[in-house]
């Protein structure tokens, strides 16, 4: 009798950001719809309301039957059968659930059969189910490869394959190939143009999430004889027309419940999605953008798990007369896990805001032309999104990851056996900060935004909004800190050595990160008071690590970089 | 073939919550501390009658349900899920009803309903826990009735065969239509509502309700009749109000008595683990621990 969005008051808050009226008024253009659907709208307090009415069912499921389930499904895990993966019992039962509420599709047009919400409200859904059980979350987060879908495939594909996801088809993104992984340039995987226009797919991928999916996005190799990213192009494949078997499941740490599939494609039949050769440097940059942010709700989720088992376990557990805590070492590991809970989710929701906003001025850019104070609009946000995704993914991630380490901890000797389900945690969040891009990845592609300046005029923007007085030495320290992390940010550009930039980078990208999320907190307190005291320790923790990461910036001199290198 | 389901269904205080004020100093339920819910046994038997509807396209499923008005409620749970429609017998005359008085308050709402194939319901009420309303309209109707249901194997050729789960064992029959079949909490659990149901259902609201929805709401439900649902009075079904209410109730209550659960019970089990699991899955459902 679980619900995981009712029992978190947290998650209606970010729903109810005020942003969220501007956003939803463009989603819902104005509430047309209303006219045509009657599952729509007719403002913004109804669109609100339904939102709230289908995380409630979000929630209700994930409590009753995910999160029972997620046992189980990591103990029996998947398996190949005939070439094909037959999903673990509880995962079947997972997937029936979320089919019959009607789950999938969340952020398609209702003309597809989709429910058209914004981006946020999906992502919460996302940060819900990944709670319940984060390999899960992976089955049922790819109906975000939809979104592809519907940006860059002509009329006749939409019309074809969304509907289907709608109704609950599920959908994976076949990228990696065993020479291929961070360095997608590289993928070989040969597709053949027929006469009749269609295309044939041979070749094998390695570590495809849910291989075995009803409707695959595949890159593939599209012009014989090219060598890097611009011959590659993006296709789909319907599992329906065959071709694609599933040669083996890996055998994983975690996410055990998530088959991660090596896949053969024998002329296997595929249609061309887009145009040819934007495979890689346009469909494939925006497909993981968007599963980035799917990968920063999967840690939020991950760390509510790990900070609520930490909780409830330090409460019970009785060590000299005593909860354990009642002892400052404990109750400051979970004081601390709850700030980088907090910290990581409004990151998560502000940076799903900013792709709500630059995405739905893209998309009505196809009906009309923007006009001029839009496009500025769309640029600015779009410009936020992609400096805040690699943030929100790179450091959400590691929070989880050191949640579910301080999980296991609190925990003590039982954590470590596998009657708690903080074991499970602990494997399941070790993948996080890896996939869709390793945390070094996102250091890659958050870095430009420090030294163009994104995260600083973000930064400046948040430090001119007003807040209640008792919040106001938090906002000081901030000043302080963003002082030394523009300090930070001269001395390492003044210096024109790419190896000693590369091994900085990390840390201005964390101290970036750490004054974002102190400054998200501090406007999360000034909204709701609940989350003053999550401000104040992550501000603590912020100031440390500034100045940690400060005080190696300051004595490193190029030079020693001879000592790292092997 | 297209089938007229109706499924009987209570809204009933959340009794496996119970915290200390839940009973009054008289000894009576404060429902006021309790939150209504739909009975969990009749949502079993709202999936069956949602899979009856999955197999045979055109069939339609109608929650009928007594109590107050705002036991609209569950018929707005049960559309969600994917009911049709729903009716709520609700009238100040019905009201202090034991079982005798309810079947036949609720007998006389499936006359007038008139056409159907099948009636469902679940075994009993968490509030009551008696099991007599459904045998008992069956009574009052005259047609068969089969209980413990676990699952509905067939309906075909003017015939039901159902699955019963015993005490002892499980137990198939057959019944020729129309018949009530009262439904388990073994049996499956009912699907979950469904998001665009939701947002489309979430104004259907009974005539007692609408007239307290905002009048922008008030003129949509005018102009969407799936929106509007049934609200019938005990004059409006032709009961006999000699028959319904405390009138018809013979039941007396004569005293409250406060149980305290002693250790008197036994059990045998095998040393092993699945055994064991069982037993402590079957306390916590039972609420013995937890």
């Amino acid at each position: 009798m679980a619900n995981f969005y009712t029992d978190n008051p947290d998650l209606k808050h970010h729903l109810t950001h005020p942003l969220m009226e501007k956003i939803v008024a463009l989603k819902e253009r104005d509430y047309t719809d209303a006219q045509k659907y009657d599952y729509a709208p007719l403002d913004f307090e109804d669109a609100m309301d339904n939102y709230e009415r289908v995380l409630d069912i979000v929630g209700e499921i994930c409590g009753d039957i995910i999160a029972p389930n997620a046992e189980d499904v990591d103990h029996q895990g998947p398996k190949v059968v005939d070439g094909h993966v037959e999903y673990a019992d509880g995962t079947k039962v997972n997937l029936d659930a979320v089919r019959k509420a009607g789950l999938m599709g969340m952020s398609m047009p209702r003309r597809f059969g989709g429910l058209n919400f914004p981006i946020t409200p999906y992502i919460m859904a996302a940060d819900i189910v990944s709670r319940a059980d984060t390999g899960f979350e992976n089955l049922w987060g790819l109906q975000d490869c939809a979104e592809t879908i519907y940006e860059f495939a002509d009329e006749e594909q939409k019309q074809k394959y969304i509907p289907r996801v709608c109704a609950g088809e599920t959908m994976s993104m076949d990228l990696t190939e065993p020479d291929a992984g961070s360095d997608l340039q590289s993928v070989m995987l040969k597709a053949t143009e027929q006469p009749d226009g269609t295309w044939r797919l041979n070749g094998v991928k390695r570590f495809i999430t849910n291989g075995d999916s009803d409707i695959h996005l595949v890159l593939a190799r599209s012009e014989e004889g090219t060598k890097d990213g611009r011959g590659l192009s993006m296709f789909i494949y319907d599992k329906r027309d065959g071709g694609v078997t599933v040669r083996r499941i890996e055998n994983k740490l975690g996410i055990k419940g998530s088959p991660t599939c090596e896949l053969v494609y024998k002329n296997a039949k595929a249609v061309l999605c887009g145009s040819r050769r934007l495979g890689l440097i346009k469909y494939v940059m925006a497909l993981m953008n968007g599963a980035r942010l799917g990968i920063a709700a999967q840690s939020v989720g991950v760390s509510e798990l790990a900070y609520r088992e930490a909780l409830s376990y330090a409460k019970d557990r009785k060590q000299f007369g005593k909860a354990i805590i009642e002892f400052p070492a404990v109750f400051e590991m979970i004081a601390v896990m709850k700030a980088k809970l907090d910290a990581s989710r409004s990151l998560l929701y502000e940076t799903s805001r900013f792709v709500d906003m630059y995405k739905l001025y893209e998309d009505i850019a196809k009906e009309r032309s923007l006009t001029p104070e839009e496009r500025k609009e769309m640029k600015h946000y779009s410009r936020l999104a992609d400096a805040c995704t690699p943030l929100a993914k790179g450091m959400g991630s590691e929070y989880c990851n050191q949640n579910a380490y301080d999980c296991i901890q609190v925990h003590g000797g039982s954590g470590f056996m596998k009657d708690y389900a903080c074991e499970r945690l602990y494997r399941d969040a070790r993948i996080i900060s890896i996939y869709e891009g390793t945390t070094q990845l996102q250091v890659v592609a958050a870095i430009r935004h420090v030294t163009t300046g994104t995260y600083m005029s973000l930064i400046e923007s948040y430090e001119a909004q007003e807040v209640r007085p008792e919040l106001q030495n938090l906002k000081d320290n901030l000043k302080e800190m963003t002082k030394a992390y523009a300090e930070a940010v001269e001395k390492v550009t003044s210096v024109k050595d790419q190896a000693y930039n590369d091994l900085m980078a990390r840390r201005l990208v964390e101290m970036a990160g750490n004054i974002v999320m102190g400054y998200l907190l501090v406007l999360d307190a000034n909204r709701t008071e609940s989350f003053t005291k999550s401000a104040e320790v992550y501000n603590k923790m912020a100031q440390a690590e500034i100045a940690k990461h400060s005080s190696f910036i300051n004595s490193f001199v190029p030079e020693q970089i001879a000592a790292y290198k092997e | 073939m297209s089938l007229n389901i109706i499924v009987l269904a209570k809204q009933v205080p959340d009794t496996r919550n119970v915290g200390k004020d839940a009973m009054k100093e008289d000894g009576t339920i404060n429902r006021a501390a309790l939150p209504a819910i739909f009975n969990p046994e009749d949502l079993n038997a709202l999936e069956q009658a949602l899979r009856l509807k999955d197999a045979n396209p055109g069939s339609t499923v109608t929650l009928l349900t007594m109590g107050l008005p705002r036991a609209a409620e569950i018929i707005r749970e049960a559309i969600y899920r994917g009911a049709d429609t729903g009716i709520v017998l609700t009238d100040r005359a019905l009201g202090g009803a034991d079982t005798l008085a309810t079947s036949y308050s609720l007998a006389q709402a499936v006359k007038k309903i008139g056409n159907y194939d099948i009636i469902l319901g679940g075994r009993q009420a968490i509030d009551g826990d008696t099991a007599q309303v459904g045998p008992q309209i069956a009574e009052k109707l005259g047609i068969p009735q089969v209980t413990y249901a676990e699952e509905i194997l067939d309906l075909s050729n003017g015939y039901v065969t159902v699955k019963r789960r015993l005490e002892h064992g499980v137990e198939t029959v057959k019944a020729p239509l129309p018949c009530v079949v009262t439904v388990n909490g073994t049996a499956a659990d009912c699907r979950p509502r469904n998001a665009i149901r939701v947002q489309k259902y979430k104004y259907a609201t009974s005539p007692s309700e609408t007239g307290k929805l905002p009048e922008k709401i008030q003129e949509l439900v005018k102009n969407r009749p799936e929106l509007q649902l049934n609200e019938w009075s005990a004059a409006y079904v032709e009961a006999d109000p000699q028959q319904i209410g405390l009138a018809g109730s013979p039941t007396k209550v004569k005293n409250v008595e406060n149980v305290v659960f002693t250790a008197k019970d036994c059990r045998r089990l095998d040393n092993n683990d699945e055994q064991i699991e069982d037993l402590i899955k079957e306390l916590i459902a039972n609420h013995t621990i937890g």
